[in-house]
């Protein structure tokens, strides 16, 4: 076991962990931070999205000693500072962008992870940026949608609500 | 993921050193190995993460106008970074994996898997350019071995690898629909020298130069020129994404694509 | 103006705070004081006989508290199956046994051998490599015909054949149909492969098997749709643990399609374990485990036959289907390709004869069960790809030949059984003319050749039979359960509510949409309403959610019971006023006595109903609190009209599609955000089944597509932004809400229009001799088609 030190959603942690310990086992288990999620084993489906020193990666495709003296964010860690949705957040529940919730964690990190890049991003950027984060549920629609209008981009000409 | 102890050094020369322990294997990204240890397909004794050495890491544009990349710079860094010196090598780092595949995997990591898939490999051998390694420069024409193959020995780990600047460049790739690699990528790249086009993605030995189509191109660069040429099946990949006919199509379709782009 | 609030308001989900902010509570994020893990071991072959088991190697392996074999489970019951259906000779169907863990034999790649259960997930993932299997290999089954052929080996050594079943329906019009082929004047053909599909909802499953040493009392938390179905199969069927001494939890589960209806071997296991070790134990699938055990979906291989006369009018369909019923019985599997397919070959058209036969066959590959549509988009696709080869071969075009053959009087009764409520078909095929912007097509088409493109339109309708239920008609056709609903709705003194619904919501917004049918029925505010469901120690006996019956079904019995909450409200109301209860109108949550102004609030009846003071008790029990059953008397019939247009590159084949549209009718819409959303979901699943996904075994019954690595799932930038419409609503006839269900629409109604869309735009190129692609259309497959 070896002492692995960082510092998650603005808390510093430490824990020891194997060689082989997952950033997604360390977060989940260690820390209880379930609402990181594992949805495969090949590194595609990005439900296991988190921030690495504001780089959105996915946690079960980094050793959590490679985490070691990193900045980690997780979904746990991005509504505002009086806990309320942050707006991103709150354009998902706003255009329906999640139905079973299980990709949304993922889906919301590798989101704000575009708009830190691209603050107005295109239907098109959108769709290549969350080309890592499958969903089943919503057929991308209105998680897209959310998106654009998180950006502060007029939507009401997309069909349906 | 079988037990494995983790090192991750400071030094190169660190690193060199903890390789030298039996069944040690240098982990770059992961963004390949980790899945692969993941489903206990290999077993390491130690994983020497290379990601916390800075002399790896970084573009440059060296005396001699060669594009330095350290070999642990990041596929996302390439494509933010390169694209001033070298365009068409950005584009094909923006569209390798996913966002977060990128902000992971590195280039050096790639060419040391040589995935059959893999887009890097295509670019690395169309522009000519040389593996640097601890030891050595290795020649691109000299470094791939065939499918997860190389020229690299036991224990030594790329540092950097340096693309000379063509004229004129550009990377197709017709992404398999699952996985989203290469079911085939085409890297045309056109220098004073003449044209070198590399496949990946398409043959069973990984990627590949179409002699063919560069003679052509070297000779007339514009799509039209390797019209009549065709590309032999034999040595196709052949799975559930496409017969061994349909990826030598796609290849003659990428290069023409590639050579349009690059004009 | 669309409403604010209650029923057909489009109210923010309620359960998007908790998913959004990582705090949902999923199976696997339960771990339990004392928990050990479970890893499953298992065949890696798709056949072979078991001829030896050691297990000592793994037991003695650091961390192992026990192996877990077949011989543990001699005395279990296998996984039972929920479904029998009768075949063309009235015999029953062939059954075959389905251990928990294999007795004997191994029949697909994933099959469960042995189980590790150990302290840590790595301990038991090592010592699961530990145990030494000595199977010899069989010859496997895989192509069905085959399977049916003489001399076929068999998956199952103790029936006659791989044949489960030979259905004919309805086997007594076999020979009318028949003749009306020999003289109609024009038959059109289609031969079509349904492709295995994996359902692949995001969250993996995972079971947490808990027992009480106290009370002996079991627990199961698991990736459910319907935890009280799980509970009465394991309990009465597999481990023989009366109900009463068992309870499944089905807490957030992260999608299901179908999938997580059926009762897993794992579930069993878990509890079985829990016992055994006087301790938790828990499973947690890998996405890989994933492939090789969640049931499948599809896997229809059909011959189909349009008979036409002169002027494009339906005359008689005759089909032939093989559908793959995996190495076992899964939960429901019969009844998908017989009951939720033979049932709608009428589709949305008034052909009056109509012969389906479905030979269902054991293979050595994964059982296969419902998936989204289950059987019925199985037959839309069919019956809509032959009615568009059938337009081209007469000349006709697609459009008009479906009008013209349209069911337009209701009900009608069709030749399969079925009796449609009601509905409007030309009503939401003009609507989709309108929304996908038809007419606008030509000036696309011309843009996408400037751009080299082939640019294809695809048109089709579809009718599906939704709300799974009616317990006498389900019975008839061989459900070994009913399908009711229930609903408990507890009001408390200070005038909230707990709805206690036996569905289960996984992603489908129950705890918005049905707090939203209460508190409008009573007039107050959603947020005084809690839906509480996916525990059978608190919610009443129901049989969960799938065949988008929730609403239809779960829905009605929650407004039958909150009827009766209102009657008795109202005899309340009429006691504190001294009125009469027939003089009392509830309205935005107060009671007035009608014709004046005295009147009592909500929340003071309810207060009297639990502090009764001035209460007829002598009349009238204390209390408020209801249950209700809700049984229907008809399945719902949603249909409606698709529209997509793709564009093909003609050098690679790869189709993008470009527009999508859907104009439905469901009915009655409580909430048509979440209604879109369920369409956007379906849609994208069916451009996926038509592009995209498939589930390939080798010649080995290896699964070649078993990861993300070769199964393409769609992603963002496979799809467009859909159009969808449900302004055409022909409410449900027969339950209280007018509802018909909106779950599997989108991925019923929109694979034939993706192909029909391909096929047509290979046909504007001149590829003449293409009048069928099977799915997915790959670009290699479209592109060898465009080769001749």
């Amino acid at each position: 076991m070896t002492k692995v030190t960082m510092t998650v959603n603005g808390k510093a942690v430490c824990g020891e962990v194997e060689g082989r310990t997952l950033l997604v086992q360390f977060l989940r288990e260690r820390l209880g931070l379930t609402g990181t999620h594992v949805g495969c084993d090949t590194s595609q489906c990005g439900a296991c999205v988190v921030h690495v020193d504001g780089r959105a990666v996915k946690s079960c495709t980094m050793l959590a000693l490679e985490a070691e003296g990193a900045e980690v964010t997780t979904i746990e860690g991005m509504a505002d500072a009086d806990g309320g949705l942050s707006s991103l957040q709150q354009a998902f529940q706003d255009h329906h962008g999640l139905q079973c919730g299980f990709c949304t964690p993922g889906m919301v990190m590798s989101a704000a992870a575009l708009l830190a890049e691209n603050p107005r991003p295109s239907e098109a950027e959108i769709r290549g940026y969350l080309s890592g984060n499958i969903c089943r549920c919503t057929g991308y629609h209105n998680i897209v949608k959310a998106i654009m209008a998180a950006s502060g981009q007029d939507v009401s000409a997309i069909a349906a609500e | 993921m079988y037990s494995v102890e983790f090192d991750r050094p400071a030094t190169l020369e660190a690193a060199l050193a903890g390789l030298k322990a039996e069944d040690a294997q240098a982990l770059s990204g992961g963004q390949t190995l980790i899945p692969t240890l993941k489903q206990r397909l290999a077993q390491p004794s130690k994983l020497v993460s290379l990601t916390a050495i800075p002399s790896l890491q970084g573009i440059c544009v060296a005396d001699d106008g060669m594009l330095c990349i350290g070999a642990t710079t990041t596929h996302a860094t390439v494509a933010a970074e390169a694209g001033a010196h070298y365009p068409a090598l950005a584009r094909l780092a923006a569209q390798i994996g996913d966002p977060a595949v990128r902000n992971r995997g590195t280039i050096g990591g790639s060419l040391a898997n040589n995935d059959p898939s893999a887009c890097y490999p295509a670019a690395v051998l169309a522009s000519g350019a040389l593996i640097r390694t601890n030891a050595r420069d290795i020649a691109a024409d000299d470094y791939f071995e065939g499918m997860f193959a190389t020229a690299l020995q036991e224990g030594e780990i790329i540092t950097e690898i340096r693309f000379p600047i063509p004229e004129a460049a550009a990377y197709m790739k017709f992404a398999q629909p699952a996985s989203r690699f290469a079911l085939v990528g085409v890297f045309v790249a056109k220098t004073a020298g003449g044209v070198r086009v590399a496949v990946t993605g398409a043959s069973e030995e990984g990627v590949f130069r179409w002699g063919a189509a560069e003679e052509a191109l070297s000779a007339d660069f514009s799509a039209g020129a390797i019209a009549g040429l065709s590309l032999p099946a034999d040595d196709m990949i052949d799975d559930l994404h496409g017969t061994p006919d349909y990826r030598a199509h796609l290849v003659k379709v990428m290069t023409g694509r590639a050579v349009s782009a690059a004009q | 103006m669309p409403k604010d609030h209650g029923i057909g308001a489009p109210s923010k989900r309620r359960e998007d705070v908790r998913f959004l902010t990582g705090q949902g509570r999923y199976t696997d994020d339960i771990n339990l004081h004392g928990q050990a893990h479970a890893v499953f071991v298992r065949s890696q072959v798709a056949h072979g006989r078991l001829n030896g088991l050691d297990t000592t190697a793994a037991a003695a392996m650091p961390g192992v508290i026990r192996v877990f074999t077949g011989a543990d489970f001699a005395g279990v019951g296998g996984l039972p199956c929920g479904w029998q259906v009768t075949d063309r000779h009235g015999q029953p169907m062939q059954e075959p046994a389905h251990p928990v863990l294999a007795q004997g034999k191994v029949r697909h790649v994933g099959d469960p051998i042995a189980v590790v259960v150990a302290e840590t997930l790595e301990q038991a993932r090592d010592a699961a490599e530990a145990v030494e299997v000595d199977v010899e290999e069989l010859e496997p089954v895989l192509d069905m015909k085959a399977a049916l052929s003489d001399g076929a080996p068999l998956v199952h050594d103790d029936l006659t054949s791989n044949l489960c079943y030979d259905w004919g329906f309805v086997e007594e019009n076999r020979e009318a149909v028949n003749a009306a082929f020999e003289k109609a004047h024009h038959v059109t053909k289609l031969e079509l492969v349904n492709q295995r599909l994996v359902p692949n909802a995001m969250e993996p499953r995972v079971a947490v098997g808990d027992y009480n040493t106290g009370t002996g009392d079991s627990t199961l938390y698991t990736t459910s749709q319907n935890p009280h179905v799980i509970r009465l199969l394991m309990g009465a069927f597999v481990l023989g643990i009366p109900e009463h001494k068992l309870r499944v939890v089905a807490p957030d589960v992260g999608g299901g399609f179908g999938s997580k209806i059926f009762h897993y071997a794992e579930e069993a296991f878990c509890t079985f374990a829990a016992k055994a070790l006087r301790r938790p134990v828990k499973w947690t699938c890998t996405r890989s485990e994933s492939f090789i055990t969640d049931a499948h979906g599809r896997d229809h291989v059909t011959r189909i036959e349009l008979a036409l006369d002169a002027e494009g009018n339906f005359q008689a369909i005759r089909t032939e289907t093989h559908a793959n019923m995996g190495a076992y019985l899964s939960t429901f599997a019969p009844s998908v390709p017989t009951w939720l397919h033979g049932t709608l070959m009428a589709g949305n058209y008034k052909t009056p004869l109509i012969y389906v036969n479905v030979k269902a066959v054991f293979t050595n590959t994964v059982p296969v069960d419902a998936y989204r549509g289950a059987g019925r988009p199985e037959a839309t696709y069919q019956l809509e790809r032959l009615i568009d080869k059938a337009a081209r071969e007469l000349g006709m075009d697609p459009i008009e030949i479906r009008r013209r053959n349209f069911i337009t009087e209701f009900p009608y009764a069709t030749p399969v059984a079925v009796e449609y409520d009601t509905g409007d078909y030309n009503a939401t095929l003009d609507k989709l003319i309108e929304i996908a912007d038809l007419a606008g097509f030509d000036a696309r088409l011309a843009e996408s050749k400037a751009r080299g493109r082939l640019r294809g339109l695809g048109i089709n309708c579809y009718i599906e039979a939704c709300g799974i239920a009616p317990s006498h008609l389900v019975g008839q056709l061989g459900a070994r359960a009913g399908l009711y609903e229930s609903a408990t709705v507890r009001v408390n003194a200070t005038g909230g509510l707990v709805v206690m619904t036996g569905s289960h919501s996984h992603g489908q917004g129950h705890e918005t949409s049905f707090a939203q049918v209460v508190a409008d029925m009573i007039g107050i505010d959603e947020n005084m309403v809690e839906i509480v469901h996916g525990d059978t120690a608190n919610t009443p006996m129901g049989m969960g959610t799938y065949g988008s019956r929730s609403l239809a079904v779960g829905g009605s019995a929650m407004v039958r019971a909150t009827e009766k909450i209102i009657a008795k409200a109202k005899k309340i109301a009429a006691h504190l006023m001294e009125a009469s209860p027939e003089d009392i109108e509830l309205k935005d949550g107060a009671f007035t006595v009608a014709g004046t102004d005295r009147s009592v609030a909500w929340g003071d009846v309810t207060l009297a109903a639990y502090v009764p003071h001035n209460y007829p008790l002598e009349e009238l029990e204390p209390g408020l609190e209801e249950t209700a059953f809700y049984d229907p008397n008809n399945f719902t019939y949603p249909a409606g009209a698709y529209a997509c247009e793709v564009e093909v590159d003609p050098e690679t084949g790869k189709v993008t599609v470009e527009r999508f549209a859907a104009a439905d009718d469901f009915g009655n819409i409580v909430n048509p955000m979440i209604v879109d959303g369920q369409v956007h979901g379906g849609i994208a699943q069916g451009i996926g089944q038509a592009l995209l996904e498939r589930a390939v075994y080798d010649e080995y019954g290896q699964l070649l597509s078993g990861s993300y690595m070769d199964y393409a799932m769609p992603r963002a930038d496979d799809m467009p932004f859909f159009t969808v419409d449900h302004s055409c609503q022909t409410p449900c006839t027969h339950n209280p809400l007018g509802v018909k269900g909106c779950g599997e629409a989108g991925a019923i109604g929109s694979p034939p229009a993706v192909a029909n869309a391909v096929v047509d735009a290979l046909q504007r190129a001149g590829h003449a001799s293409v009048t069928h692609i099977d799915m997915p259309l790959t670009p290699a497959r479209v592109w060898a088609a465009m080769q001749g």
